[in-house]
């Protein structure tokens, strides 16, 4: 067992080489911006590029546009699926599974070809059309990650009962979608949103083949035109990263525990 | 037995029959907006790409497109990304199951459980354009690695011919977001080892190396060859984090693809379905193994 031990402190070290290797590497790179002396210059100059913000900003409203679509889609889809139609459910995990299977080059390859100018349902046509577009594509990314969250949230709740009692109260499906599930499963949904925020943010395939000024793109040409602000850059993101996680983790806290009855 | 179907409680049910009907029109209607969606903008932008892998430009039924994938600059890109595919989610499951087997198994103090499981989340989703920077910023030329190296082991590492715009490169930096991820998928498997298999095994006379070779790894191989398709997959279809390391400097199919689309898509737009569709068969090979080989190791973990 001591020998074990042993085995076990290496192979965690050595992994914390690995992963810390590159942060520290990238966060010394970043502040050598001025030359012989640390300084927290290549920040400055990332963030008071007009670029950057507004950028930043696109992919801010992108992330919450697609929060915002993305629930309003799964809730009352999942919600429907567990009270009404539970047969559906190995379809609907097909369907959700998907976006993990496609790569999102190929999606947004026939989203180009499905709704170009010359189509039915011109969407590229016009700057607002391809934000919706490239909207719909990021619900499609967050699609795995959302669907499965807020399922295994309706899971710990009574769906059936709930709905019942809020029925013979009186309730229509919009209360009780909006009053009664909804706040049930507001932990799921949270952390569905966070990790969705994170994937969009920093999204790049999608939003440079329809040629959007997201945050993605942006990075990838300060990449190929500076040495240090990128760094300054995979700082940011990675912050970003990790605050979504966090909140996950602390949202996760309040989760209500499955019933104690049995099914 | 008029009250016997579905929930009939209300009072005001007076033939059962026609409530059937409504309620199985309105469970359409709840998940219609959703299948409509999945249609739109997943079922029918993927069929466009396989349906125009086989066609001509005037819409007739072809085999040339595939065929025009046997050429070999385009062997040679598949070839390198099966190549770094597979060997970033070999060593990927390896790592990360030596990590995960010592967090869970290796007599490690608990409080470390959380810390890596927390980092592995920030980790295996901190991919794309950031993570080719922070390894540029690290492994480059004046990174901080190739200055340790340098200063204090005498190891010139590009004097050794590493180059991180390569395929060893690539697989090094892809393995910063394949090893959090196989901790995070393994360490559930392993948690289900119960305690009482290896004292089982070694009342039996079993040495620790016969533990593992006959009854652990065999228990934990769907798991761990599930997690494998997974990585797999999951690098295949990765385009951001080596666009910006390489530029389009290194092949790979994704890269090829990518531009494909941006630059020559007039030029002859079927070779693009073509190409796309290559990358959903192998993507949809690997996750097929994924899903039925976690269907199988998921008997054990309860």
């Amino acid at each position: 067992m001591r020998a074990n031990r042993l085995w076990s402190w290496l192979f965690i070290a050595l992994g914390i080489v690995y992963f810390a290797l590159p942060l520290i590497g990238t966060l010394e790179f970043s502040l050598k911006l001025r030359r012989g002396a640390y300084s927290l210059d290549a920040y400055w100059a990332v963030l008071g590029d007009p670029r950057f913000q507004q950028t930043f900003m696109y992919s801010v409203l992108m992330a919450l546009a697609t929060i915002v679509v993305g629930v309003l889609l799964v809730v009352p889809t999942a919600y429907w699926v567990r009270l009404k139609l539970p047969r559906w459910r190995p379809f609907m995990e097909f369907i959700t599974l998907l976006p993990l299977v496609i790569p999102p080059i190929v999606i947004v390859f026939g989203y180009i070809r499905l709704y170009n100018t010359s189509s039915w349902l011109p969407l590229t046509g016009s700057a607002m059309g391809t934000n919706v577009l490239l909207m719909f594509g990021y619900v499609v990314l967050a699609l795995p990650y959302m669907y499965r969250a807020v399922d295994t949230g309706l899971r710990a709740i009574d769906v059936t009962t709930l709905t019942e009692a809020a029925q013979s109260l009186g309730a229509g499906w919009v209360t009780i979608l909006s009053r009664v599930i909804l706040p049930n499963v507001a932990v799921a949904v949270l952390s569905g949103a966070f990790l969705t925020f994170a994937i969009v943010i920093g999204e790049f395939v999608m939003a440079a083949l329809l040629s959007r000024p997201a945050f993605g793109p942006y990075m990838q040409l300060l990449g190929a035109n500076r040495a240090y602000e990128p760094a300054a850059l995979a700082v940011i993101a990675f912050a970003i990263t990790w605050a979504c996680m966090a909140l996950i983790q602390v949202v996760s806290r309040f989760a209500p525990k499955p019933p104690e009855q049995l099914h | 037995m008029t009250f016997s179907t579905g929930e009939g409680k209300s009072p005001l049910v007076a033939a059962p029959v026609s409530t059937a009907r409504r309620r199985i029109s309105f469970a359409w209607l709840g998940v219609a907006p959703f299948l409509l969606f999945a249609l739109l903008f997943l079922i029918l932008p993927t069929m466009k790409i396989v349906i125009g892998s086989f066609q001509t430009s005037d819409g007739g039924f072809t085999l040339a497109n595939i065929a025009n994938l046997f050429q070999p600059s385009i062997i040679a890109a598949y070839w390198i990304s099966i190549k770094i595919s597979v060997a970033s989610a070999l060593l990927g499951c390896f790592f990360g199951f030596l990590i995960a087997w010592a967090m869970v198994l290796g007599g490690l103090p608990g409080w470390l459980r959380s810390p890596i499981l927390t980092f592995s989340g920030v980790a295996s989703n901190f991919a794309g354009i950031p993570l080719a920077f922070a390894f540029l910023a690290t492994f480059g030329r004046l990174g901080l690695a190739t200055l340790i190296l340098r200063d204090w082991f005498g190891v010139n590492l590009y004097g050794l011919g590493f180059n991180l715009l390569s395929f060893g490169g690539l697989t090094l930096t892809y393995l910063f977001f394949q090893i959090p991820l196989t901790i995070l998928i393994i360490t559930p498997a392993l948690d289900g080892m119960r305690r009482e298999w290896r004292e089982a095994a070694s009342m039996l006379g079993a040495t620790g190396f016969q533990y593992w070779r006959m009854v652990a790894l065999p228990i934990l191989w769907p798991s761990l060859l599930g997690t494998f398709a997974l990585l797999f997959a999951n690098s295949f279809g990765a385009v951001a984090t080596a666009y910006a390391l390489t530029g389009s400097s290194l092949s790979i199919v994704p890269i090829l693809l990518f531009a494909q689309i941006r630059g020559d898509v007039l030029q002859d737009p079927h070779l693009g379905y073509a190409l796309a569709f290559g990358m959903i068969v192998i993507t949809g090979i690997a996750n097929f193994i994924y899903i039925w080989l976690r269907s199988r190791s998921e008997r054990w973990v309860k």
